[in-house]
């Protein structure tokens, strides 16, 4: 568990320091600007946002399809899977013919469900 | 009045062995960051070399010369050009929500860099040699998803948001095939440690073992970085660069940063995975190993210069409709051969028949296709109205 511990602890040290390169990349280019190194001219022109060679039209957000709903839902089911399969992939050789049957069915009943999906068009992209 | 000068002993014994752990401790974490650091300046020479060798060989591909004038050969083109991103106007529209847009280039290169903490060079090159290694970088690499949305709906614009919804799509799609590949791998090697997966492939590398396998994971690798042919949801020409539409200087160099470490990163799991890692004769192993990724890096690069862009989709079908089912495939038929002991010549063929197949099946498909759309003439429209 110590073990564990010391070789996982460290990467929250780590997170900090790669936010911490990014961001002074970015501090860097904010000094630049103080010194007068880069421009820094903003204009309401310049502020708006791109569209494609008009004025912004509508609101700022729009609204979007339910079908990227159908691909996380999707997702979610074969990450779920693949987290049960990971443990049992290690270790499949010693616990012998059962569990690879028995990941066998569990297999099986993910594909009932993709197939499902499948013929309920939910794979369509429209 | 003696029981007293032990206890104070021992308690400055104990206060001693604190602060001597303390200090080794402090060391030890300021050594690995070091390291980290270390890492940092050699993924960005990585990056300005990866830079310069695309441009060039894009070039080459296309009749052109490609970089020339910045340095011999063009060489100091990519110093150049980082230098002009850090020292360009940084935009920022008057509409976008600041607190998304300004924080979303630092989460996509979070997990891009962090994920480097994991990746052995060589035996024993590596800064923490994760036990779990490999289900740490398949994890990590999922959350740079969530810096491309909040980039796409930070920045308010209807390219953006197109763009970022399709990477969101795009990316949870490829990332089951990535996740079945290489846990078919960890079945193979019997671990997720990285270092011991590159030692089981002594013999016989598992490109040849399993060249389906191969293939999936550079298709499914190809899309999760969103390099062509795989790229529409940051295509300039279809939704204007997706979510980085609206970002200039140096936090759009911020994410290109991440996107060419993360191309690196599927070359160089590719030659973890499948190429036998540093494993070769003669040459020293680090040097193998780079000679193995930058190979993956050449062919990455041929792609782009080869292939054309998937329609969104056709690209969701790509992942859903072949991908996905034959990497479940592909694991059931690695489990039943590692199971009964088949040679692994056995495996190499069954594989090498599967992948035929596709092909022959994908030609005649691409041969007998249809239109999806039938074009209607501009007057029979008018008259339906």
């Amino acid at each position: 568990m110590e073990d564990y511990l010391r070789q996982y602890g460290l990467l929250f040290l780590f997170t900090g320091v790669a936010i911490g390169i990014p961001a002074s990349m970015l501090l860097v280019s904010r000094m630049a600007q103080l010194a007068r190194m880069r421009p820094h001219k903003p204009s309401p022109v310049k502020a708006q946002l791109y569209e494609c060679g008009m004025e912004t039209i509508g609101g700022r957000w729009n609204q979007f399809n339910i079908r990227y709903y159908f691909y996380a839902l999707l997702f979610l089911v074969f990450d779920v899977e693949a987290v049960f399969l990971y443990p049992w992939a290690v270790h499949f050789k010693k616990l012998g013919l059962f569990a690879l049957v028995e990941m066998f069915v569990f297999l099986a009943i993910l594909v009932i469900g993709f197939v499902y999906a499948w013929r309920k068009r939910a794979l369509e992209w429209r | 009045m003696a029981a007293a000068l032990v206890i104070s002993a021992l308690g400055l014994l104990g206060l001693v062995a604190f602060i001597t752990a303390l200090v080794a401790g402090g060391l030890a974490a300021l050594a690995a960051v070091g390291g980290l650091l270390a890492m940092f300046v050699f993924l960005a020479a990585v990056v300005l070399s990866l830079v310069w060798l695309e441009r060039k060989y894009l070039g080459r591909l296309q009749m052109r010369m490609g970089p020339m004038r910045v340095g011999p050969f063009g060489l100091l083109q990519p110093v150049a050009d980082a230098a002009k991103l850090v020292l360009k106007e940084d935009v920022t529209p008057a509409w976008v929500d600041r607190w998304l847009f300004w924080t979303a280039p630092l989460l996509l290169f979070l997990p891009s860099y962090l994920l480097w903490v994991a990746v052995p060079f060589g035996p024993g090159l590596v800064l923490r040699d994760l036990d779990l290694g490999l289900l740490y970088i398949v994890a990590l690499s999922v959350v740079g998803i969530v810096g491309i949305l909040m980039a796409g709906w930070g920045s308010a614009n209807k390219y953006g948001m197109l763009g970022s919804l399709r990477s969101a799509a795009q990316l949870v799609s490829y990332e089951v095939p990535v996740i079945i590949v290489a846990l078919t791998v960890a079945m193979m090697a019997g671990s997720l440690n990285l270092s011991q997966i590159v030692e089981a492939q002594r013999p016989v590398p598992y490109a040849v073992v399993q060249p389906l396998a191969l293939f999936l994971f550079l298709l499914a690798g190809l899309a999760e970085v969103g390099r062509t042919p795989f790229d529409i949801y940051h295509a300039e020409s279809e939704v204007m660069g997706g979510p980085y539409v609206e970002y200039s200087g140096a936090h759009w160099a911020v994410f290109y940063l991440a996107e060419y470490v993360n191309t690196f990163l599927v070359a160089v799991m590719v030659t973890l995975l499948f190429l036998g890692g540093w494993k070769g004769p003669g040459l020293p192993p680090v040097l193998w190993f780079l000679l193995k990724a930058y190979l993956v890096v050449g062919f990455i690069f041929w792609f782009r210069g080869t292939f054309p862009r998937l329609r969104i989709d056709q690209l969701m079908a790509l992942g859903w409709k072949a991908l996905v089912p034959l990497s479940f495939v592909n694991l059931v038929l690695t489990s039943i051969y590692l199971f009964y002991g088949w040679p692994w010549w056995g495996m190499s063929l069954i594989s090498l028949a599967i992948l035929a197949a596709l092909g022959y099946g994908i030609h005649r498909q691409a041969a007998a296709r249809k239109p999806a759309i039938t074009l209607v003439p501009a007057v029979e429209v008018r008259s339906a109205r």
